[in-house]
């Protein structure tokens, strides 16, 4: 034991470069170099607003990257409750003193960037919740007392979150914490059970919901019931994708966000734009990318030898998977619309550096695999 | 060691786990997949068709409307280029002081100013603004030398409507103007055409020809975006142009016509007696259609609606008159197939008939003493036909009337203002006045005045059916290809073949229709016939004609016995004057009828309207033959 210590704690930096998981850092590049394609396609093939915007926060965000990757995945294992305090301050703040836009109040002005806390939770909460169960003896994972702290860790911020509103985000952070308390190893009886008394009450939990979320799911059930309003963001994405076909209508051709037709292009619906000018191959292509990216941080996190960075990775992986098919199911018109970025590629700043400090942390996770964290 | 069990269970619990989420995001991405590829591959077509109709729009502009041609082949209803001002709002600076400037520029009026500012709110900002339909060449000019200040101001040729002969042919063309409610839901054809800007006919053949002459839409189409501006042209579908209608009318003719009535209120038709073909039709006075085109302003308009001579009524079609003594051949001629009278059969003619104490006077207030068929024809003796129409009767007269083609539509297919007039019998007058015939009816109407009512274009087809030896023949405003020439059509009378039901014979015995001819050139030709002082020696143009005058007021008795001039009457009391003719006698070719409104009596009045109307119709008949089928072609 002690001899492990004693090996990890000589990793030079020169080391720690090699340790780095380049087909990780590849991907994310690649992926980078993609999105500020796509944007510059937003901006109507010309380099304005969105694109210039969009490649400083990738150039600053991805070098904090590098910098998170060459700190001791420790510094996150002892700050973990902190930082997932800090944010949820940060919620509490932005519930009452947040910038609003469009009837939610979901933004901090930091004057250089307007900050979204919910979107730093979905990283938090894994944190916070990779190290509770870290610390958690196996035996007592399914203690009545355990797994009560757990539910309130996702319970919080989920409630601040739904205040604001946002329903999506919340959603995402609940299932990213749900992710490792099933990862922790919680009966899956419990999860069975939990899941059939939520669709018993889900026709009250729709009573609860506001009218303009009950009017998303009517509209994703039938998005022709109201074409030009309520179902015209679904009803002109499918369209858009559709004609892409399999090649795509070409970089810069795509008619349907030239001209204006697709809504919130370069955020939500980005990938709306990307298939229909790259097709079906393009989307295959990226959704490739994405997989590579997903398989890796499940390689580290099973190759880790400690439990904090293993559940991170996988409670990470879990993440991004779920952001991913949850913002594609949307704008396939498979889930109703709820807000959810796709990483990397939508343009918003909270949502990358949330990504990008993920991504920094399995990295380090990676440089420091063979670590044992107490 | 037992810590160490612990996390290595730990670890296998989440690896072992990992591997379910594993499994389910395959499940999840295979989902995904799936859906992509029905998007994308499956249903790419349908995707693809609804993309192309969000993005582009296609815009309707105005169709070239078909040339109308007359016989020869000059164009009566042509297309003009014409100069507009169009603005398109949103790029434009100012937009009042553009206005203002072009205030300046045009000397528009300040009510015409707020119609624009108007017309502007109800258009899109990207859509033109029409500030003038009509700019003249120097009002053009004048805006294209300002342009460089003049941002967003456009200065477009069109087309436009174009009437040459400005008023020559309005009672035969019509004119066309901007369709109201009524035209788009009368005419499916103008629905579906329609666009801002889009002119369709009025009246006339405009109107009746309407979906042979609108040709098809221009279309532009356009890459729009989602709020509906247009990005950029992607095509320009040239529309088809409306098919072109060629006249049997001779603009010649038709101008003779117009120039001698001119001032006066009637009307002229000439008709060739054989394929029925009209080469003049006109109805004094007229109007310039060109007024109509972009809006006829309220002062020109009432200066033709107040106008007494009436210009808005077709005469020829819908104006209704006594045939006066052109009624005449008529009567002669029926009394002679009914075997009522020969020949020779003489009439006593004392100036006055007494009848059930009614006294029914001759024109001539002396008498005419004995006359026979020919010279009560060329005398024009009432007497004579006051007792011949007392021993044909009514009925039998009203058979032969019929025959002829009195009190029938003669171009209802194309005119809807033609009246049919009417012409009685007993039944009639039953039927529609509810009382019975008197006897004093008959013979009024035997010389054309009573309850009948014809239109000049029956008086024309009457003569010239009489004049062709009495062959029925269907009077045409446009030229048909398959026309016979009138040598084969008389082939073909002469073989009896009596061809598609058209040339059929109206006359019981040829010989009859002889008579009344001879009495109608004795009429024009001899000493003391109406219409001696028009006549025509050179056999060229020798004609044949009788003459008529419709009285429009019961003469009193003491307005007779003080024998005014025409010109110590007033306008409204004045007789109509009348003629109807056929020529040259020897072998006729065209037969006409002309009515002028309170114009005195035939024979002064409209009998030497027809000298100059054969002189012109014999002279050009050659050219006519040649151009039968019209080898230049016209645009």
């Amino acid at each position: 034991m002690f001899q492990h210590r004693r090996l990890n704690s000589e990793v030079t930096f020169l080391q720690k470069i090699r340790n780095l998981d380049y087909i990780l850092l590849i991907s994310i590049l690649l992926l980078s170099v993609i999105s500020l394609f796509v944007m510059y396609s937003t901006d109507g093939g010309q380099i304005l607003y969105h694109t210039k915007s969009h490649f400083i926060k990738i150039a600053v965000f991805f070098f904090m990257m590098l910098v998170i990757a060459f700190i001791n995945i420790k510094l996150w294992h002892i700050s973990a409750y902190l930082f997932y305090l800090i944010i949820l301050l940060l919620l509490i703040w932005v519930s009452f003193f947040g910038i609003s836009v469009s009837g939610s109040q979901r933004w901090m002005d930091l004057y250089f960037i307007a900050l979204q806390p919910s979107e730093l939770m979905k990283i938090a909460i894994i944190l916070c919740l990779a190290k509770y169960y870290h610390r958690l003896k196996i035996e007592n994972v399914n203690n009545f007392t355990s797994i009560l702290i757990s539910l309130i860790i996702i319970i919080i911020p989920m409630i601040l979150v739904i205040s604001q509103p946002d329903l999506g985000t919340s959603i995402l952070i609940a299932l990213s914490g749900l992710s490792i308390l099933w990862l922790g190893g919680i009966k899956i009886k419990y999860f069975f059970y939990s899941f059939l008394s939520f669709l018993i009450s889900l026709p009250f939990i729709i009573s609860f919901l506001k009218p303009y979320q009950k009017l998303r799911i009517l509209t994703f059930l039938d998005p022709d019931r109201d074409p030009l309003g309520a179902g015209y963001q679904i009803i002109q994405s499918k369209i858009a994708i559709g004609s892409g076909g399999f090649y795509g209508k070409g970089f810069l051709k795509g008619t349907q966000s030239y001209l204006d037709f697709l809504p919130e292009k370069h955020t939500d619906f980005i990938f709306t734009l990307f298939s229909e000018e790259f097709g079906f191959l393009g989307s295959i292509l990226l959704l490739s990318i994405y997989l590579i990216i997903i398989l890796r941080i499940v390689k580290i996190g099973v190759m880790s030898r400690s439990s904090f960075p293993k559940l991170f990775c996988f409670g990470f992986a879990f993440a991004i998977f779920i952001y991913i098919s949850v913002n594609l199911s949307m704008v396939l018109g498979l889930l109703p619309i709820v807000g959810s970025p796709l990483p990397i590629l939508s343009y918003g700043g909270s949502s990358m550096l949330a990504t990008m400090i993920g991504f920094g942390i399995v990295l380090s996770a990676k440089i420091n695999q063979n670590q044992i964290i107490a | 060691m037992i810590r160490g069990n612990s996390s290595i269970r730990k670890s296998d619990i989440m690896n072992r786990r990992m591997f379910i989420v594993g499994a389910a995001k395959l499940i999840v991405l295979s989902i995904l997949i799936g859906r992509l590829f029905t998007l994308q591959i499956n249903d790419n077509k349908k995707y693809l068709t609804l993309s192309d109709k969000n993005r582009i729009r296609e815009w309707k502009l105005p169709p070239t409307r078909g040339n109308i041609i007359d016989y020869f082949g000059n164009i009566v209803a042509g297309n003009l280029k014409v100069y507009q001002l169009h603005v398109i709002p949103e790029q434009v600076e100012n937009f009042n002081y553009l206005l203002s400037r072009l205030q300046v520029i045009l000397n528009l009026s300040n009510k015409r100013i707020e119609k624009i500012k108007k017309k502007k709110d109800q258009l899109k900002p990207w859509e033109s603004l029409i500030i003038s339909e009509n700019l003249s060449w120097s009002e053009f000019l004048k805006i294209n030398n300002y342009l460089y200040e003049l941002v967003g101001v456009k200065p477009i040729m069109t087309i436009s409507r174009n009437y040459p002969f400005d008023e020559i042919y309005t009672h035969v063309l019509g004119y066309v103007s901007q369709p109201n409610e009524e035209d788009i839901l009368e005419n499916e054809i103008i629905k579906e055409r329609f666009v801002p800007g889009i002119k369709v006919g009025k009246l006339g053949l405009e109107k009746t020809l309407e979906n042979d002459l609108i040709g098809t839409n221009d279309i532009q189409r356009y890459e729009v975006n989602a709020y509906g501006k247009r990005i950029n042209q992607l095509e320009y579908q040239k529309g088809r142009k409306g098919s072109k209608v060629r006249l049997t009318l001779d603009t010649e003719v038709q101008k003779l016509c117009a120039n001698l009535l001119k001032d006066k209120a009637g009307s002229i038709s000439v008709m060739d007696i054989y394929s029925g073909e009209i080469i003049a039709m006109y109805s004094s006075p007229s109007y310039d259609p060109n007024l109509f085109l972009f809006g006829i302003s309220q002062d020109e308009w009432q200066l033709i609606r107040n106008n007494p001579l009436k210009p808005l009524i077709n005469k020829t079609l819908s104006g209704l008159y006594s045939p006066g003594s052109t009624i005449k051949p008529i009567v002669a001629l029926s009394a002679l197939e009914n075997n009522i009278v020969d020949p020779d059969f003489k009439v006593k003619c004392t100036g006055k008939i007494e009848l059930y104490e009614q006294t029914f006077h001759c024109w001539k207030e002396k008498g005419h003493g004995y006359v026979n068929l020919k010279e009560a024809m060329k005398q024009s003796c009432d007497c004579y036909f006051y007792e011949v129409a007392r021993k044909l009767g009514v009925d039998r007269l009203k058979i032969t009337a019929d025959k002829y083609g009195l009190g029938k539509k003669v171009l209802g297919d194309y005119f809807e203002n033609e009246k049919s007039g009417q012409f009685p019998n007993t039944n009639w007058k039953l039927n529609n006045l509810g009382k019975g015939w008197v006897l004093g009816e008959t013979l009024i109407t035997g010389i054309g005045q009573g309850y009948t009512q014809t239109t000049p274009i029956q008086l024309c087809l009457m003569t010239a059916q009489i004049a062709n030896g009495g062959y029925k023949i269907k009077p045409k405003i446009l030229t048909d290809d398959n026309q016979l020439t009138t040598e084969q059509i008389k082939e073909v009378i002469k073989k009896n073949k009596l061809n598609r039901g058209i040339y059929t014979s109206l006359f019981k015995d040829p010989r009859n229709i002889k008579i009344i001819k001879q009495a109608m050139f004795s009429s024009t030709n001899e000493i003391m016939g109406t219409s001696y002082k028009s006549r025509i020696d050179d056999p060229k143009y020798q004609f044949a004609g009788k003459t008529g005058t419709a009285q429009v007021k019961r003469i009193s008795k003491r307005e007779r016995e003080l024998d005014l001039k025409t010109s110590q009457i007033p306008y409204n009391d004045r007789d109509h004057a009348l003629y109807v003719a056929f020529g040259p006698y020897k072998n006729p070719d065209y037969a006409l009828s002309i009515i002028v409104e309170h114009g005195g009596s035939g024979s002064t009045t409209a009998a030497p309207m027809a000298t100059k109307l054969f002189k012109l119709l014999i002279d050009r008949h050659q050219l006519r033959k040649e151009n039968k089928n019209l080898k230049k072609t016209y645009i």
